[in-house]
């Protein structure tokens, strides 16, 4: 069935000048194979919708079952000089968290706060 | 040293909270207690200042409430301190912290001030290129305002070694505060990079402060913590191979678990296989974490790479300004009337001829936040703020944007709510570039002081 990710991740991001680095980590190890196989650098880049304007690099972090998405262009030209209210970009991860996940049945139980329909 | 040493953290950023700074210095045990108070702009902000205002002396503004808190506790434990709060003036900042301790009593307390990031008289000839866009630094000349290079562990531990009981730096890499007790304590070759990978790691851990320890983590329901109003800060009890238990003072509220920790691991990180530091390239892909108890993680595996030869530069330059405010609508076709707000503004810059490079409208409640990324479907707010910024080359343009939403007082639409305008409504940028410089042009030095 299809889930958003706040059930199956949680995540942090942080800045460096126009680059935000978003992490997604796995609640348990056995849904992190989900966000390897479904959580490509060009969806990920897809769901923010324009927001992120350069490149989308992707480093999967299997000890701790995360993957850092490292987008450039994130940060409206910069924390110092963005334009953007949260112009550190701390609220970014959370637009991720809406992202739709196919999740087979045998790993609901793993999933997070969720409850079938 | 083979013993544990006891690590704590007293500030994650200039704005932190002082009382979670005091718990650590009164009940956390600590052998050292380590200050972060600089972003990225700091020193840029604090060289504008200084032009403007003679009086300010350069370093943390919260210095006094910060030492106040934390003096006593650590003086009387023998809890030694490493800060940066000296910002553009570690000299006065360690001048001002030894005119504290004399006011609290404590003589003969050996303070160190690291100076020698400030490299602004020399920074267009040492390096060459700016790292986010590949043109010469040279460019930035007609602009430049400050320019620090970010040093790293080793004058911090030097002092140390010398007998400094406090140690006050300008731009240190905000790991390297964290780290330097663990190269003086444990006697750490300075090239030992698996050792200083590790520590390194658990510094990266520390200098955000709450953000391990229960800050800018709970969401309800999914992830919870215990009394999120009283966080503590970290302490790291830290093993002489570089590992550590990440745990905080008990009875605080927040908590340290596998995801506060997870979370923090990757904050800032790029390649987690490569986080370039001044001491050392981390290498955090290797890391074993374990829940050694309540609010207690084990971190061990982290490892580390040679360093590289050459250190960081920020370099501030003016990059003109932005004018900024925002009013409101609520109520049912509260997002029709701001979508005509938008409208009005839009042909009020062009009629009163708004020079700007950038302009953003946006509606907050809606999309101000997530911008280009919100939802198309995302449902109509009950309330929304009509949200206006732009970045113009003169503070003349900038004042414009904050005139233009006055006008939608009377001249407005329909339940225009407003704020009475009495708060400054534009602000300077400061642009911060990168470039590299050689590590050798750019020596320490180091003063002592005594109270």
């Amino acid at each position: 069935m299809k889930v958003k990710l706040q059930h199956v991740a949680h995540a942090r991001s942080g800045d460096k000048g126009d680059t935000s680095n978003i992490a997604v980590f796995a609640y348990t190890p056995a849904l992190y194979p989900l966000l390897v196989e479904q959580l490509t650098a060009e969806r990920f880049k897809a769901h923010y919708r324009g927001a992120i304007k350069g490149e989308v690099i992707r480093y999967p972090v299997e000890a701790i079952h995360a993957i850092n998405f490292v987008c450039h262009g994130a940060l409206g030209g910069g924390v110092s000089r963005s334009l953007c209210l949260d112009n550190y970009g701390k609220a970014l991860s959370a637009a991720i968290l809406g992202f739709e996940v196919e999740v087979p049945g045998g790993l609901v139980k793993e999933l997070k706060n969720f409850t079938e329909a | 040293m083979s013993r544990t040493l006891r690590i704590g953290s007293g500030a994650a950023w200039w704005g932190d909270r002082i009382e979670p700074a005091r718990l650590n210095a009164e009940r956390g045990e600590l052998d050292y207690l380590c200050f972060e108070t600089m972003a990225e702009a700091t020193v840029s902000a604090a060289q504008v200042r200084a032009r403007r205002d003679p009086a300010f002396p350069g370093y943390d503004t919260y210095l006094d409430d910060r030492m106040r808190a934390v003096l006593p506790a650590c003086m009387a434990r023998g809890t030694r301190i490493v800060s940066n709060q000296g910002w553009i003036n570690p000299d006065g900042a360690a001048a001002r912290i030894v005119a504290l301790l004399r006011e609290l009593g404590f003589s003969g307390v050996k303070v160190a001030s690291v100076n020698g990031s400030l490299i602004t008289d020399r920074v267009l000839s040492l390096t060459d290129r700016i790292l986010e866009n590949g043109q010469p630094t040279a460019t930035l000349a007609p602009t430049l305002i400050s320019a620090e290079a970010y040093l790293g562990a080793a004058p911090i531990a030097e002092a140390l070694a010398a007998g400094a009981r406090i140690v006050v730096t300008g731009r240190v890499a905000d790991p390297s505060i964290f780290m330097a007790p663990m190269l003086h304590e444990f006697g750490w070759d300075p090239l030992d990079h698996a050792r200083l990978g590790a520590g390194n790691g658990i510094g990266h851990l520390l200098e955000c402060g709450a953000q391990v320890t229960g800050g800018y983590f709970p969401d309800p329901g999914f992830k919870d913590v215990p009394e999120p109003w009283n966080l503590a800060f970290p302490i790291a009890e830290v093993q002489p191979d570089g590992s550590a238990v990440i745990t905080k003072v008990a009875g605080s509220g927040g908590a340290v678990t596998l995801q506060t920790v997870k979370e923090q691991l990757l904050y800032e990180v790029h390649d987690p296989a490569n986080y370039l530091t001044p001491d050392v390239v981390v290498d955090f892909t290797t890391v074993r974490l374990e829940q050694a108890g309540p609010d207690r993680v084990r971190v061990s595996g982290i490892g580390g790479k040679p360093r590289t030869p050459t250190l960081k530069v920020s370099i501030g330059c003016t990059e003109g300004f932005i004018g900024e405010d925002m009013f409101f609508y609520a109520g049912p076709g509260a997002l029709r009337r701001a979508q005509l707000a938008k409208r009005i503004l839009e042909e009020r810059f062009r009629i009163v001829g708004l020079q700007a490079e950038d302009v953003r409208i946006d509606f907050l409640g809606l999309n101000a936040i997530h911008g280009a990324a919100t939802p198309p479907d995302a449902p109509e707010p009950y309330e929304v703020a009509v949200r206006v910024a732009a970045r113009t080359r003169t503070r003349e343009e900038a004042i414009k944007v904050g005139r233009e939403v006055d006008g939608m007082a009377v001249s407005g639409i329909a339940h225009t709510g407003k704020r009475v305008p009495h708060q400054d409504r534009t602000r300077e940028v400061i642009g911060v570039w990168s470039s590299l410089v050689p590590r050798e042009q750019v020596p320490a030095t180091i003063r002592y002081w005594e109270s």
